[in-house]
């Protein structure tokens, strides 16, 4: 029966019967695989590399040094010990200033995996077991490039960090522990730890991460594991392989997730094209079935010589999907190149297995169906033509349908609820969007009907009039093109507009510049400074770092927050005073500070966080300052404007409370384009301060979510093809009632031009109310994002209105000028003939 | 009963129809001559692959011949583009297919309404309605064809067909679709309207006994006419 199937399958295929729905499995799978590829090689680097992503078997990490037991501990044990730090701070070229991420490490590091250094940008590089030199830093190619370091690296290529001046050695071009991140703002800076003090850059209120790493013998680093946890205090943390780098895998899983569903459209949209394509194949071969019927072949073979065509069919064209995803990864990889610092290695074929479950499941849930319906046909048929298959037990056959997209949209979300949710979109859209569609067909079908005997061309009317007619296909045809465009018109349309209403929410002059670690003495030179050169002297606020302890005499308890909230918990808190709130500060509960709380001691909380972690007006709170314990009431509330890029705290004490402790100081101010040199100036001037170039940063917070979005608009174009696809299959499925009817109207005296246009009309209209829908879709969506995720007002694009019609005409007409050829093509007679 | 001054309504001069059949070429119908006269009813006979069908095709304009041509009320069709064929026919002709061609997506009264709305008729409806009232079936005005008997659907294909008072009516096997006393019924109305609207009428057919109600008959064979 095999050989005899595979023959027909090229009967058909030259017949041109089964390209549809070919393509439809070539799209979906390519879809789907493109990205599980993509991942695939991610996980893969994430798990081989899990030892070198740390750098060691077992790291320490805290927010302030480790004391000598532990470090002494390590050594005890026969383990080897390497020490970092890593902070933010300025370097000075010699034009630049540049942020930089620097990490001092001392001999022996890493512990696991290993440096490579290259003498010069784009030369190559070789494995190191050296550190930086005394004196001398390595700077990654990002950084390289910012200073303007490109050339031979001689000790002219000099930087300066802090109080000192070093020399550029070496252009670090891997790092193990750097690991892959979609959130490498700033590029590194890799030094020797014994030159740190020098610098004076770590002073009190400095932000830096401690981190301790071990390594040695399993049961050795196991026992010392054991050994360190119950004695681990506030701010400390362990990571072993375990638990490496949660937030980085937990931020790409999301990425990826997010990505699969995107593929997913891709797949739904596939298979109401397989649907469709597969019940014009078996509409077309009735005739054949009962002729087969009569010279004696039995419903049982000839399903499975069908049967076997199909799943011939669609092996062929999941291998060539599958083939068409592995190119589309390296355009997604290509895409994402600068996020994903680590080398990738090359997919497994786990992802193509995927790929070929995929395309045959979509195979049986949408194909499958209709197939079986030819069973029912009577071999009758070749006496009675009128006679045709068992009114089809629909219900049975979408319900397949439904339950197969459901069981894969679960599969790819990777959790029930997600993927519920996700279908829950999906039928709510297509609910909303097929009754419109009904509704407007019925309307604009109703509305011709009605005057039928009124003057206007005929053409026009009977093409409108059409509409109602063939209402089921219609549909069919308004859901996969609006589907399509309203995720065009988001990543278009909707996303520039919430960030330029975002962006536009922000204030001509308002600071781009932040000073962080500012000493007390430091503040009248900076102000004399900033008066010099005519700059407004801004606000400079105190800041303290405490840890919050108890609530109303109540031990904090780490473990009864959920993940964020306990990541702010276990953190130092960034702790001001004041005695009047700054302007930008809206109270919303409680009062400004008094004369009495000023005398007793009195907190304001931000609105956000005290929602987070439960304190209300009246809470005592207890934080810990400098090996000190304060305690002092909430006494108001207050709302943030995050947007305003003003200096903003979480909690605002009377200066009586924290004036005692060890404080640096903070401002933030506005620098015009015009006196940007001055930055460069200030951190001259003043070494151990970072400047905080905002707009640097938010420029490249921009470029890592574009990449992402392009990322995410790359595997759109799946569900684009995909929807193109079913538009085609749904035009195929009403294509030899509209050759008829052409045929009958020419022959009844019908010009070329109103066959065409009774055609136009139909797909003119059919085009205005996808684009219509998906421009009402696009807008909804953008709404509910702007009102619900980032909560400012949503301004209405007036553009989209015109961009989504636009394009759904704009697709419509292109079918409607390939439906046109085969209209027109042949003589009436034939089509009357055929029929 | 033919006007023998008058001038033919359709005329056919040295008609061939030839088409490529792999690397030969099938002659379908060679040199037919053929002319009728206003208020005659010619039966075309002929068996099955005769040219009968082919005839009527190019007859009709609707397809294209390869030598010969073809003079409907004087015009000569294949003078005019495809367009000013479809204008004449619009004015001249009426059809009646063996398969009907109702469009299944209009109703009853609206496939009799569609060439008095290509024609730009104004009381289409009311038009419409009263064909189909003449030939039996004003009470099924909105019903699609699927929900009609196959004597119905060719009722409403004779109410198309004379709805436009055409000059010629061309009818392809108009009962080969149907039982027998269907049938009989269907040419019985095909008679009556003729009559009525003294329309000129070309039937083709292989049912003898139905040629023979018509004035004159020819016979078809092998893409000639052997006998007028």
């Amino acid at each position: 029966m095999l050989p005899l199937s595979l023959k027909m399958l090229g009967r058909d295929w030259r017949a041109g019967e089964l390209r549809v729905l070919a393509l439809a499995l070539v799209v979906a799978v390519a879809s789907v695989t493109s990205v599980g590829f993509f991942a695939d090689r991610v996980r893969q680097a994430l798990a081989r590399e899990a030892h070198q992503l740390l750098g060691a078997d077992l790291v320490l990490r805290a927010d302030h040094g480790w004391p000598d037991e532990v470090r002494e501990e390590i050594v005890r044990r026969g383990l080897a010990r390497a020490e970092t730090l890593n902070f933010v701070s300025m370097v000075r070229g010699s034009a630049q200033a540049q942020l930089a991420s620097i990490k001092a490490v001392s001999r022996g590091y890493p512990l696991r995996g290993t440096l490579r250094v290259a003498q010069r940008m784009n030369a190559p590089d070789a494995a190191t077991r050296e550190v930086p030199r005394r004196g001398t830093v390595w700077i990654d190619e990002r950084m390289a490039l910012a200073l303007g370091v490109t050339g031979r690296l001689d000790n002219n290529a000099v930087i300066e960090l802090g109080n000192v001046t070093f020399t550029v050695d070496a252009i670090l071009t891997m790092e193990p522990d750097r690991g892959v991140s979609f959130f490498n703002i700033a590029p590194r800076l890799m030094m020797n730890l014994a030159d740190v003090p020098a610098t004076g850059l770590v002073q009190t209120g400095s932000r830096v991460v401690y981190q301790l790493l071990a390594s040695g013998e399993r049961e050795e680093v196991d026992a010392f594991e054991k050994w360190l946890s119950p004695r681990l205090a506030r701010g400390e943390r362990l990571r072993s392989l375990a638990n490496a780098r949660p937030e980085i895998r937990a931020s790409l899983e999301r990425a990826q997730k997010f990505i699969g569903l995107t593929a997913m459209l891709a797949v739904v949209l596939a298979a109401v094209a397989v649907s469709l394509a597969t019940r014009r194949y078996t509409q077309r071969h009735l005739d054949a079935y009962a002729v087969m019927r009569c010279l004696g072949a039995t419903q049982t073979s000839l399903f499975s010589l069908f049967a076997g065509e199909f799943l011939g069919l669609g092996v062929l064209a999941c291998a060539v999907g599958c083939a068409a995803g592995y190119v589309a990864q390296l355009v997604i990889a290509s895409l994402v190149a600068n996020l994903v610092v680590v080398p990738l290695p090359p997919p497994s074929l786990l992802p193509a297995v995927q790929g070929l479950v995929i395309g045959i499941v979509l195979l049986l849930g949408f194909a499958l169906p209709p197939l079986l319906q030819l069973k029912g046909v009577p071999a009758l048929r070749v006496i009675r033509r009128e006679l045709g298959p068992p009114a089809e037990t629909a219900l049975m056959a979408y319900a397949a349908g439904a339950l197969t997209i459901g069981a894969l949209l679960v599969w790819q979300a990777d959790e029930v609820r997600l993927g519920m949710i996700v279908m829950g979109g999906f039928s709510l859209a297509l609910a909303v969007f097929s009754l419109a569609a009904f509704g407007a067909l019925r309307f604009l079908g109703r509305a011709v009907r009605g005057r039928a005997t009124l003057h206007g061309s005929i053409a026009w009317r009977y093409g409108l009039a059409s509409l109602a007619r063939r209402t089921r296909t219609n549909v069919v045809q308004i859901l996969a093109l609006s589907l399509g465009l309203t995720a065009i018109l988001l990543l278009t349309f909707t996303r520039g507009d919430l960030l330029a209403t975002w962006q536009a929410r922000i204030p001509e002059n308002a600071p781009n510049r932040f000073i962080v670690n500012i000493q007390p003495e430091q503040r009248a030179p900076l102000m004399k400074f900033f008066s010099d050169n005519t700059v407004a002297e801004p606000q400079v606020y105190p800041m303290v770092r405490g840890r919050y302890m108890a609530k109303n005499g109540v031990p904090v308890d780490v473990d009864q927050f959920e993940a964020r909230a306990r990541r702010m918990v276990e953190r130092e808190f960034n702790l001001s005073y004041m005695e009047t709130m700054p302007g930008h500060n809206r109270i919303v509960e409680g009062r400004p500070f008094e004369r009495t709380e000023l005398e007793s001691g009195g907190l304001s909380v931000e609105e956000g966080i005290a929602k987070t972690l439960g304190w209300n007006v009246g809470d005592r709170l207890t934080w810990e300052v400098a090996g000190q314990s304060i305690t002092a009431p909430v006494t108001s509330v207050r709302k943030l404007e995050w947007d305003s890029m003003q200096v903003n705290f979480f909690v605002i004490a009377t200066p009586g409370l924290l004036a005692g402790a060890p404080t640096s100081f903070i401002t933030s101010f506005y620098l015009p384009h015009s006196l940007a040199p001055l930055s460069n100036r200030l951190s001259q001037r003043f070494p151990n301060m970072t400047v905080v170039d905002l707009s640097a940063i938010m420029r490249q917070l921009q470029d890592v979510t574009n990449q992402v979005i392009r990322a995410v608009q790359f595997v759109f174009l799946f569900a684009v093809g995909a929807g193109l696809l079913v538009l085609y299959s749904a035009l195929l499925s009403t294509q030899d009632e509209r050759v008829q009817e052409a045929a009958v109207m020419r022959a009844l005296g019908a010009t070329r031009t109103q066959v065409l246009n009774a055609q136009r009309s139909e797909f003119i209209a059919l085009g205005l109310i996808a684009g219509g829908l998906a421009a009402c879709g696009a807008t909804g969506i953008g709404y509910a994002i702007a009102a619900f995720v980032f909560q400012f007002p949503f301004h209405l694009n007036h553009w989209v209105w015109l961009a989504g019609p636009a394009l759904g005409l704009a697709c419509l007409l292109i079918n409607a000028f390939a439906a046109a050829r085969s209209l027109l093509r042949q003589p009436p007679i034939m089509a009357l003939r055929e029929l | 009963m033919a006007a023998i001054n008058a001038n033919p309504i359709l005329k056919a001069a040295g008609l061939s129809k030839n088409v490529p059949s792999g690397a030969q070429t099938l002659t379908i119908l060679q040199d037919i001559e053929l002319a009728v006269m206003p208020g005659e009813a010619l039966a075309v006979l002929g068996a099955s692959g005769s040219g009968k069908s082919t005839l009527l095709g190019l007859l009709a304009g609707l397809d294209a011949p390869s030598l010969g041509s073809v003079w409907l009320d004087g015009h000569e069709l294949f003078k005019l583009d495809e367009d000013g064929r479809a204008v004449l026919r619009a004015k001249l002709l009426g059809f009646v297919f063996q398969s009907f061609q109702l469009l299944p997506a209009l109703n009853a009264q609206e496939n009799v309404m569609l060439p008095l709305e290509l024609a730009g008729s104004r009381n289409a409806a009311a038009l419409a309605t009263a064909m189909l009232e003449r030939v039996g079936l004003g009470a099924r005005l909105h019903h699609y064809p699927k929900h009609l008997s196959g004597g119905e659907q060719q009722r409403v294909a004779l109410a198309r067909a004379f709805v436009m008072q055409p000059k010629l009516l061309l009818a392809d096997e108009p009962t080969g679709n149907l039982d027998a006393a269907t049938g009989a019924g269907i040419i019985e109305l095909m008679f009556q309207l003729n009559a009525e609207h003294g329309t000129t009428l070309v039937l083709v057919t292989h049912d003898e006994m139905l040629a023979r109600r018509c004035t004159r008959q020819i016979r078809l064979a092998g893409g000639r006419i052997m006998a007028g």
